[in-house]
């Protein structure tokens, strides 16, 4: 299997290009696997932890505002643009051929402004901090890992607003993202568009060959995290997870059962100006729906 | 970089007889090549661009050469030489545009030489890309033509999409505005394209010229009767009149009544990657006199939005004189 691409530069010399499209086929066969894989395991072999009643918490409304109109937004905006630029990347990579530049690089303008207002929101408005993943996590992953080696019932350990393997997910979309973003607005600069020109000479032609191989991976990258995000949003299991994005709220219930309420406090979310000043509860304001 | 070698790289030679034979030996094997009239072909083998593992040669085809009517129209085969579709009695009193087209392709030891099929699919002349530059169209990353420096006076003018090569096929402007169809086969069976469909955009896919993907064969180009015995305009520049491609040429079929165009077909070459056919055109003058003022509008409105590179912004006035030309009715 072909990873990389190179080419004789005008000088004589071999310079990276792009990855092989290959990497296209591994990347959608991965995802395949891991799909296939992670359902077999919870079908048959995951032990089952014993399904507990949640507490009584009439402190609780019946539906808890998981996320705001306007993060729903983002994320259904966000989903709509990833998937153009796969699709005007990849299928005439797969032989579907039509006109797909501008479509795409439109597209990853669009996905750049969805980001830079995301982390704008999510630094004013939100708890900045909430999806990342610290030390904490790192260590409730430990554990995680020692109760499925051991194949222990593996009772889900209750979390913030965001648990484990949503910050995990976050992190790995957030890097590999940027990595598309960064490369593809230097990439920006060798196509003709309506405010400038190209120049491929802005960059020599050995970077340029990076720039291609960077952005090639973290597309391919995307195959196979789009693949696994699609998977997980329609399993029963986390089918809860999936409507709140689309209702914005979840059960008492789900709440009870999936977070700890010491660590996704419902009342007021702490903006980053109070999180700076040490004034912040860790409480959040979308919590509670009104009735 | 291109380097003129006196041998080749080996190949293996396939010369089937049939075209399901032609299209078992693409089916069966990676990297091949399929050689019409070889003129274009050797240049790449020779240069040590083009390197296939195995070379398809179609003269021994005989169902692929020859003219023969075809409904209301003509069938012409693609392994069909330049020099019998000018010959042709047929084609010179019905589609007198191709005949007119193919009659300046190159030389006449050229024409004897090179097929119909052969000039429609040739592959662009962009020196860049012809010299071994790993440009776009060769799966890089750069248009070494398309900077501000670059010796781009014989590049595109419209339809670029980071690679600014031009489409050098004669032939095809014709057969664009003939309203022809092609008929490609490969192992899974037959598809038709309309002649403007045919040819493909750097937008589309930088890589390729024409539909035409590893295992196709174009077969024939179905000419309908449509437009047999219209007023035909045929005219190319060119840097030399002995033999060169086009600058820029402009192919039209129009059908007149008493001064007035009925209907109209036109398409130019040479300042795009593909013919470029003048749909905007054909709506402006149907229904219009074929007069100066006339053609001067329709030549404007052909090049609406040309984007020029640096060194050839003649290609404007000229593709829009062209067109004015056409429609106006001169004598090419």
């Amino acid at each position: 299997m072909e990873i990389l691409r190179t080419a004789p530069n005008p000088w004589g010399q071999e310079v990276l290009v792009g990855v092989a499209w290959d990497l296209l086929w591994a990347a959608a066969i991965a995802g395949f696997l891991f799909v296939v894989g992670h359902h077999l395991y919870v079908w048959i072999m995951a032990p089952k932890a014993p399904k507990t009643a949640p507490e009584a918490a009439p402190e609780v409304p019946e539906r808890v505002e998981r996320h705001s109109q306007a993060s729903r937004t983002f994320h259904w905006l966000m989903a709509a643009t990833m998937l153009t630029l796969l699709v005007t990347a990849f299928f005439p990579v797969i032989g579907v051929q039509f006109a797909w530049v501008t479509i795409h690089w439109i597209a990853g303008i669009v996905l750049t402004l969805l980001i830079i207002w995301h982390i704008i929101h999510a630094t004013t408005k939100q708890d900045f901090w909430s999806v990342w993943t610290g030390t904490k996590e790192i260590g409730q992953a430990f554990r995680a890992v020692g109760k499925f080696l051991r194949r222990q019932p593996a009772k889900e350990e209750r979390s913030g607003k965001y648990p484990l393997d949503q910050r995990a997910y976050h992190n790995a979309v957030t890097l590999v993202s940027g990595g598309v973003i960064v490369t593809g607005l230097l990439m920006m600069v060798g196509v003709d568009t309506w405010f400038w020109a190209s120049n491929p000479y802005f960059l020599s032609d050995s970077t340029w060959g990076l720039v291609f191989v960077l952005h090639g991976l973290c597309g391919v990258g995307l195959v196979t995290m789009v693949i696994a995000h699609v998977y997980f949003a329609i399993r029963p299991e986390k089918r809860w997870m999936t409507r709140s994005m689309i209702k914005g709220w979840i059960t008492r219930e789900e709440y009870l059962e999936h977070y700890d309420p010491d660590l996704w406090k419902l009342g007021t979310e702490p903006t980053g100006a109070e999180l700076a000043s040490g004034s912040a509860s860790s409480a959040d304001p979308d919590g509670v729906v009104p009735a | 970089m291109a380097v003129i070698r006196d041998m080749m790289p080996a190949f293996e030679l396939f010369q089937p007889t049939s075209v399901d034979e032609a299209l078992d030996v693409l089916e069966r094997h990676d990297n091949t090549w399929v050689l019409a009239g070889g003129l274009d072909s050797m240049d790449w083998f020779k240069d040590r661009i083009k390197r296939p593992d195995v070379v398809v040669e179609l003269g021994s085809v005989s169902e692929l050469a020859g003219i023969r009517a075809s409904g209301d129209g003509l069938e012409i085969g693609a392994m069909t030489s330049l020099r019998d579709v000018v010959a042709s009695d047929d084609v010179r009193s019905r589609f007198g545009l191709l005949a007119d087209a193919a009659a300046q392709v190159a030389t006449p030891q050229i024409r004897n030489q090179g097929t119909l099929g052969g000039n429609l699919i040739q592959d662009t002349r962009c020196w860049y890309y012809r010299g071994g530059w790993p440009c776009y169209r060769a799966g890089g990353n750069i248009c070494y033509a398309g900077t501000p420096r670059s010796m781009n006076r014989e590049h595109a003018v419209t339809g670029q999409s980071r690679c600014v090569a031009v489409n050098g096929a004669d032939t095809a402007g014709a057969l664009v505005a003939l309203g022809a169809q092609m008929m490609v086969r490969n192992a899974g069976g037959e598809r038709v394209y309309e002649a403007e469909d045919f040819f493909v955009g750097p937008e589309i896919d930088i890589e390729r010229m024409t539909v035409l993907e590893p295992g196709d064969l174009l077969t024939h180009v179905r000419i309908p009767g449509d437009w047999a015995g219209a007023r035909f305009y045929w005219e190319k520049v060119r840097d030399r009149k002995s033999w060169d491609w086009a600058l820029a040429s402009v192919a039209a079929a129009i059908v007149e009544s008493n001064g007035t165009i009925e209907r109209a077909r036109i398409a130019i070459n040479g300042v795009a990657p593909t013919p470029v056919r003048l749909t905007d055109v054909e709506d402006l003058v149907q229904g219009m006199p074929a007069n100066d003022d006339t053609g001067m509008a329709a030549g404007e409105l052909a090049t609406r939005g040309f984007k020029p590179l640096r060194h050839n912004d003649y290609k404007v006035p000229l593709a829009r004189n062209l067109v004015r030309r056409a429609v106006r009715g001169d004598m090419a």
